[in-house]
């Protein structure tokens, strides 16, 4: 048995070829793109070696703090929309017939590509033949704004589709652990007297704590990688009043054939993915957990 | 102030109305999530005229079902679908294959370092793609492999592997020792252990991580848009894209092209949804 099944050279001929996969295509990558970021170069030229010159062009550079602080509304966006989310999840796994049906359609549009969802969503947001605006004129508005076009509306009216594209996803997760609290647990409460809302906020989420704290980075995480759909929505527009730091980091790159400054901004988002995880999951540790299975 | 429906006098009336209201919020959250769909169907089957003329959830008079037709046999979406399919069929067989031989040898198997490569494959979950995107450009550049399949599948089956051992390691796990000891017993080699035995063990976790898989590649877009140029090897999200960036105004040519692209996708979750639903669940780290 033992020898069999630490016959060393078919381990090493099973991972090789995944990990081979690995490291090439997403390991040494992140290396080079961080040494990228040392470099002046169109992409295609030869390289010239500039040192720092690219992270500190990054750090004086308006528009690409711009772009992160819109990466950050985002982010923080995204996180408070959890509340809702988690509210229909408990809604949900309340005693309400047609529970699964409502959780099949709230999915929906999560197996959506966001190219789809987006082009989708231009029509809904079109000036004049889009079907928000119509509504809107419907019921008496003489003038609704270009949803898109407005710099100080464009963030929000971007929102709105990533809140629909991911609802069905964070209302299944919060609803399966929500499901896997025992009845006893909830029956024991109700027992003792504690009413509908006692529960849910005494009992049921104190009880998938870890659940919410692995959906925040979710959120958090997931939202710094925004791009198929503000890159097919707005292109970043207009005037880069929807630009997000992996927008940024693609038009440096692929448009403005910047792939030295491209990856600056590439090694940046990288480092900022890494810390926010590390922050969250260090901020939201607790040394207890809770068992009850 | 809180209700007391156990308690409280009219209690009956009280839960009623508290039921009704949860039912009313629940629907317009459906309502809402399928609105923008029903939507777009129905703008897929008018013509412009149609469109801007009647009421945005009217009927059209005739379905126009000329609009599928059109965009299907005039532009490339026909090829655009097939490279769609065979890209992502080729992509999801190799990320299945290679993430059950890992994960099998790193959980049935015994061998030194395999913690450490169980970590390598975890900590790429929390990779974000676009950081990669400039080295594997130039990568795939100096390898000619720009504009060609290879590279998008490649990068598929690459990104794709962390998730699809997370999913598989709980199952592999609980696996019964048991297993490959009467195995060994019989004088199994581990290859045949591997095949013969615990990889058709594993069937309905690996139609969970397939169908996962399926989703990804069949949506993704940033790979195909940066490293495939010629129309030949344009999947369906990126066609569909530069479709619509030609035709602005032909909506329900539009709507048509939209539908193609997502329809695979729903009629596969019409049915297999329970398993889709348990998939998404259990992939929720890559969110």
């Amino acid at each position: 048995m033992d020898k069999v099944m630490s016959n060393r050279l078919v381990a090493a001929l099973y991972v090789l070829p995944a990990l081979l996969l690995l490291l090439v295509l997403v390991y040494i990558p992140i290396v080079l793109t961080g040494y990228y970021g040392l470099m002046q170069w169109d992409g295609i030229g030869a390289m010239t070696f500039i040192g720092l010159d690219n992270y500190t062009r990054l750090l004086q550079d308006s528009t690409f703090w711009q772009s992160a602080n819109h990466t950050f509304l985002l982010a923080l966006f995204s996180a408070l929309s959890l509340i809702g989310y988690l509210m229909i999840a408990l809604v949900l796994s309340g005693k309400i017939k047609g529970a699964n049906l409502f959780r099949k359609i709230y999915l929906i549009p999560m197996l959506l590509s966001s190219v789809a969802i987006a082009q989708l969503w231009l029509k809904i947001y079109h000036p004049s033949n889009g079907v928000l605006n119509t509504f809107l004129e419907a019921i008496g508005f003489s003038n609704p704004p270009a949803w898109l076009a407005e710099p100080s509306l464009v963030l929000y009216a971007l929102f709105v589709p990533i809140l629909w594209q991911y609802a069905g996803f964070y209302i299944l997760i919060y609803y399966a652990a929500l499901k896997n609290i025992p009845e006893s647990l909830v029956e024991a409460a109700r027992i003792d007297g504690a009413n509908p809302w006692q529960i849910a906020f005494r009992i049921k989420l104190p009880l998938i704590t870890e659940v919410i704290k692995v959906t925040v980075v979710l959120a958090v995480v997931g939202s710094l990688k925004y791009f198929d759909l503000i890159y097919v929505m707005t292109d970043g527009g207009p005037n880069g009043s929807s630009e997000v730091m992996a927008s940024y980091m693609y038009r440096q790159a692929f448009r403005s054939f910047d792939f030295g400054y491209g990856s600056a901004v590439g090694f940046f988002l990288l480092l900022i993915c890494l810390v926010v995880t590390w922050l969250l999951r260090k901020a939201t540790a607790s040394k207890d957990t809770i068992e009850y299975s | 102030m809180p209700v007391h429906p156990e308690t409280g006098q009219g209690s009956a009336w009280l839960r009623r109305f508290g039921y009704v209201l949860l039912y009313v919020l629940l629907s317009l959250v459906a309502v809402l999530q399928i609105l923008p769909l029903i939507w777009l169907l129905l703008f897929s089957l008018k013509n412009n005229q149609e469109v801007f003329d009647m009421a945005p959830f009217a009927l059209p008079a005739t379905p126009r079902w000329e609009n599928y037709v059109k965009v299907w046999t005039e532009g490339n979406i026909s090829l655009y679908f097939f490279n769609s399919v065979w890209i992502t069929v080729v992509s999801v067989v190799f990320t299945v294959l290679f993430a059950s031989l890992v994960t099998f040898a790193i959980t049935r198997m015994r061998w030194k370092g395999r913690s450490l490569v169980l970590g390598l494959f975890m900590v790429g979950l929390m990779i974000p793609v676009h950081s990669t995107l400039i080295p594997l450009f130039s990568l795939f550049l100096k390898l000619n492999l720009t504009d060609h399949p290879l590279s998008v599948i490649l990068s598929y089956i690459a990104f794709n592997m962390p998730i699809t051992i997370m999913i598989l390691l709980g199952f592999y796990y609980s696996l019964p020792r048991e297993v490959e000891e009467a195995a060994v017993m019989d004088g199994c080699s581990v290859n045949r252990i591997f095949f013969r035995i615990v990889l058709p063990m594993t069937a309905s976790v690996i139609a969970t991580t397939a169908i996962i898989n399926m989703i990804y590649d069949w949506n993704e877009f940033i790979f195909v848009n940066t490293f495939i140029s010629s129309d030949a090897y344009k999947t369906l999200t990126v066609g569909v894209q530069n479709f619509i960036g030609q035709y602005t105004t032909d909506w329900g040519a539009i709507g048509a092209t939209l539908m193609i692209s997502i329809l695979p996708i729903l009629i596969a979750f019409l049915v297999l949804s329970e398993r889709i639903v348990e998939g998404i669940a259990a992939g929720s780290v890559k969110g």
